[in-house]
């Protein structure tokens, strides 16, 4: 008979009735209301537009496509899986393995862009060219060398909100600024509920580091922030590098810059902390921002007397049985 | 003179935009079972927001059930909603619930915690609003 004291640890059954924070649970029910998939939307109506870019153009946005597919593959397949471990609740466990999951489908999504509108050969030549860019592998480097570290999970954490909510944005420009000039649309509706899922895997992640950060003393605490603040620096100058060498063809890195300052600050608050770059460090062409957030006036300002006051009837869902007024 | 409102999640994102205001402000609890605060003067809220794709729950909660008490909702003035333009359409989306349904306008948004800027044009702002309500009090007295 097999001895039971020795015998394989089994987990506890999730019961997602008996919370330990509410959070998960919210985050595991936006994140499932908002699952896609690349096949919903029609990229096919793309071909026309891809066909007037140049071929520097083409190139470099097959480029930017395999150095965001990168960084979702490391998400999916090392980042989400190694915060597992770390989870505190069974259901953060739960939530991470969705996030883990839409990863895959954010890489396999740039695939479905290439089969619909690139030769097959030059969307292996930009998979060659991603494999020996030496910024898009330091910058990938240094994020792996923290998920490696073991001994302290809140860096993992850091590691994994600055790619989610700074490293992609040097690529998630481009897709917006083809928007911008209505090149791309279709393409651009598809990255957009990329940047929709990172946002919400950004804002739980650091909420995720900020309860793990209160349990600690202040040294603790103050060395944590210098090793983020300091990671962000060694990142942000690889970024500045990858963003002159594709960029700089465009004539676009200033402005690129300004969305990486500007993506940055948001990491940094996404973790709890204050803003890196000033605001004048940070003013993102309003072309860009309008591509970002259709529909939302960028300078809605009641104050300064710009923008509506009150707000137009708009189809939106709002749960009615909640106010009862 | 009147004041703020104000809920915050565990990202303590408006929270720390208070915080930076400097300005007097009450707190919507997280907790459920925690009492309400009940204003006695005018007031404008600032909500974060929770929609999800399609733009429900974009207002928590715990500042709907604040909202359901109809003395408090009297004094509210209006709304500045926190967000995150990643979101895209529903940007702030919980500014635009609250507008609607209490009647009130949007007066700002901003972004996770706000920038220096936020801050500033909010303060700016707030003076200039409650001067100007003050001045609708006494004309229709």
């Amino acid at each position: 008979m097999k001895d039971f004291t020795a015998a394989r640890p089994v987990p506890r059954a999730i019961n997602w009735n008996r919370l330990e924070d509410d959070t998960d649970l919210d985050v595991w029910n936006r994140l499932t209301v908002n699952f896609w998939l690349p096949e919903k939307v029609p990229l096919s109506n793309d071909i026309q537009s891809w066909s007037q870019l140049t071929e520097d153009e083409r190139q470099l946005t097959i480029r930017v496509f395999t150095g965001l597919t990168l960084l979702d593959t490391i998400q999916n397949s090392v980042g989400a899986p190694t915060l597992m471990v770390d989870a505190i609740t069974p259901h953060e466990e739960a939530v991470l393995s969705n996030i883990a999951f839409m990863e895959a489908v954010h890489a396999r999504s740039y695939s479905s862009v290439f089969s619909t509108l690139c030769q097959t050969a030059d969307v292996d030549e930009a998979f060659r060219w991603s494999a020996e860019n030496e910024h898009l592998q330091a910058k990938s480097r240094l994020i792996l060398d923290e998920y490696a570290a073991t001994e302290n999970p809140l860096k993992k954490k850091i590691a994994s909100v600055f790619l989610e909510s700074f490293l992609f944005y040097s690529g998630f420009y481009l897709p917006m600024h083809w928007s911008s000039r209505a090149r791309l649309t279709n393409t651009a509706d598809l990255i957009r509920l990329i940047i929709r899922d990172e946002a919400i895997h950004g804002y739980y992640i650091g909420y995720k580091f900020q309860r793990g950060m209160e349990r600690l003393p202040e040294a603790e605490r103050n060395a944590l922030k210098d090793f983020a603040f300091a990671l962000l620096f060694d990142l942000y100058e690889i970024e500045a590098r990858y963003t002159e060498q594709l960029y700089d063809g465009l004539g676009l890195t200033e402005d690129v810059k300004q969305f990486l300052h500007y993506n940055a600050n948001k990491a940094l608050q996404n973790l709890g902390f204050e803003a890196l770059f000033p605001d004048d460090a940070c003013k993102v062409n309003p072309a860009i921002m309008a591509a970002l957030s259709p529909n939302s006036d960028e300078n809605h300002d009641f104050f300064s007397g710009s923008g509506s006051s009150y707000v137009i009837g708009k189809a939106v869902a709002t749960e009615d049985e909640d106010w009862d007024f | 003179m009147a004041g703020l409102v104000y809920f915050s999640s565990g990202s303590g994102n408006t929270a720390r935009l208070i915080e930076r205001l400097g300005l007097p402000a009450l707190r919507i609890p997280r907790d459920p079972a925690a009492p309400m605060p009940c204003p006695d003067a005018p007031f404008v809220l600032v909500s974060p927001t929770y929609s999800d794709g399609t733009g429900r729950g974009a207002v928590h909660r715990q500042v709907i059930r604040f909202l359901n008490d109809a003395p408090t909702r009297a004094l509210l003035r209006g709304v500045i909603a926190g967000g995150n333009r990643n979101f895209g359409t529903t940007f702030a989306l919980a500014g635009d619930v609250i507008s609607r349904k209490c009647n009130v306008p949007v007066l700002y948004r901003f972004e996770l915690a706000g920038t220096d800027t936020d801050l500033t044009r909010i303060r700016a702002g707030l003076t200039r609003f409650w001067s100007t309500e003050d001045t609708q009090c006494l004309m229709q007295a």
